[in-house]
């Protein structure tokens, strides 16, 4: 497996945090620069609802979901965007649940533009409709990211627990007509991965610029269902040979994203690029964390926008001063060479797999409790219920907030 | 690939040049990239009116020092890797 090939980065993880050098040798020039020793966050990940019309089996909300009398006002968030700007972020991730859920995303979105930050909409879709298509691409969406559960209607409507594949399909067909960027995120495990052939037919057949295939990382609503989640081994390698080959098919077409589930990888993710340093999430209700699960790890303290700027929060948080740098970092990580690649991986992984977030990300090869991933991919792999799995599992569905 | 001489690049779906920190950048799903110099040069002719040998003489031209192959190849190189990139289509 060349994990080199693919971006092996967290669920909707912003790659500005992995830009490339497209180095330009004019001699006569200077060469591009591409700086990696950024002080400030780079993308901000709004999470505007918990409210969704789908009940995915791997969503990446924590298991108490906030109802619609907790979520922020539009005025907090247009401060929120405003601040964000003048703190050097760039890009704008509008999520949730599902961010059309709002009644005043129009004015979100715009609020966004305008502040200047690059606006990306992370939707199931089901909310839209051409009219609404098109009042979100006026009000300054620049990149539409669309979910699927998989290739076909059946697998589909069983993971999101709703029937919503068809709508999907429907809103490919009204994105052709508009100029916009468009991202398909195929979330993927045990029960489609062997459709990615079909999937690659949905895209190529769509106006979509970029393709994720994103196995499911096991936090949340996922970790809770991993069981039924994870791939085997022969799945994920049959995967990895089909993506390979389409990467190079679809070169100048599509750019094919690729993560790996990091069970399965030698050294951990750079989990949110670094622990507070390239990004903020802010919650529905205005908490600022690190990442979209640290609110599982215990004694952290969140501040809440509605109290601080978001510098204020970017500088002094205590949650976002935890794990941020090389302090924190104990063996085998402390004199790693690679801690400033993958900067130990990912904390509330320590803690869902061994208890402790401030341990080497089990997942690590050169981690000592390795051995408590090992027996999760034998037993996904050799073990009796890894058939029966995949014949019949017993979904643990997201319940909804009012 | 390498870019037809004769075709207009232009910026895709989504991607737009912007500011940060008083440096221009390229905005595009789920990544930036800073833009200075011919980086900078090249990404502003990609307007779907230039054409790719345009783009070529205009900065041969702006770097007369170096050697005029050299640039040319350097520039195609540079938007194969942007259309690569889904940052540019051709027209």
């Amino acid at each position: 497996m060349n994990l080199r090939l693919f971006r092996s980065a967290a669920r909707s993880l912003p790659s500005v945090l992995h830009q490339r050098r497209l180095p330009v040798k004019l001699e006569a020039s200077r060469q591009i620069i591409v700086s990696s020793a950024t002080s400030n966050p780079l993308a901000l990940i709004a999470e505007l609802t918990h409210r969704c019309p789908l009940h995915c089996v791997y969503c990446s909300n924590p298991l108490e979901l906030q109802n619609r009398a907790n979520e922020l006002p539009a005025d907090i968030w247009m401060r929120v965007f405003k601040e964000a700007v003048e703190l050097g972020v760039m890009q704008a991730d509008l999520t949730g649940g599902e961010p059309l859920a709002r009644t005043d995303i129009l004015e979100l979105v715009q609020a966004a533009r305008t502040a200047g930050l690059y606006v990306n909409l992370i939707t199931s879709g089901l909310p839209l409709d051409e009219a609404r298509l098109a009042k979100l691409i006026e009000a300054g969406l620049d990149h539409l990211q669309l979910s699927f559960q998989g290739a076909h209607e059946e697998t589909a409507n069983e993971i999101s627990g709703t029937k919503s594949h068809a709508q999907k399909l429907r809103v490919l067909d009204w994105l052709k007509q508009v100029r916009v960027a468009v991202t398909l995120n195929f979330v993927i495990h045990r029960n489609n991965i062997d459709q990615i052939d079909q999937m690659l037919s949905i895209a190529e057949s769509s106006s979509a610029t970029r393709v994720e295939f994103a196995n499911v990382q096991y936090y949340g609503w996922a970790f809770a269902n991993r069981e039924r989640l994870l791939p085997t081994r022969p799945q994920l390698d049959r995967s990895i040979e089909t993506l390979k080959s389409a990467q190079e098919r679809l070169r100048g077409k599509i750019r094919i994203e690729y993560v790996v589930p990091d069970y399965y990888a030698k050294y951990p993710k750079p989990c949110m690029g670094g622990w507070g340093r390239k990004l903020m999430l802010i919650t529905p209700t205005g908490e600022a964390l690190p990442c979209h699960a640290a609110q599982i790890i215990p004694g952290l303290q969140f501040e809440n926008v509605k109290d601080r700027s978001l510098r204020e929060i970017w500088e002094t948080s205590a949650a976002f001063q935890k794990f941020r740098g090389e302090a924190w970092m104990q063996a085998p990580c402390k004199t790693c060479d690679r801690r400033e690649q993958d900067f130990g991986g990912c904390r509330c992984q320590a803690l869902l797999l061994v208890g402790d977030a401030s341990v080497t990300d089990p997942v690590c090869s050169l981690a000592p409790t390795r051995n408590k991933v090992d027996a999760i991919l034998a037993a996904g792999n050799n073990g009796a219920h890894s058939e029966q799995t995949l014949t019949k599992p017993d979904w643990l569905y997201r319940r909804n907030p009012a | 690939m390498t870019p037809d001489p004769q075709s207009h690049p232009r910026l895709a779906p989504g991607c737009r040049l912007s500011e940060n920190n008083q440096q221009r950048v390229l905005l595009m799903p789920e990544r930036a990239l800073r833009l200075n110099g011919p980086s900078l040069e090249i990404v502003e002719r990609c307007d779907g009116k230039h054409t790719v040998q345009q783009i070529v003489s205009e900065l041969q031209l702006i770097y007369s020092k170096a050697e005029p192959k050299k640039v040319e190849s350097d520039i195609l190189h540079y938007l194969a890797r942007l259309n690569d990139q889904r940052a540019i289509d051709f027209a």
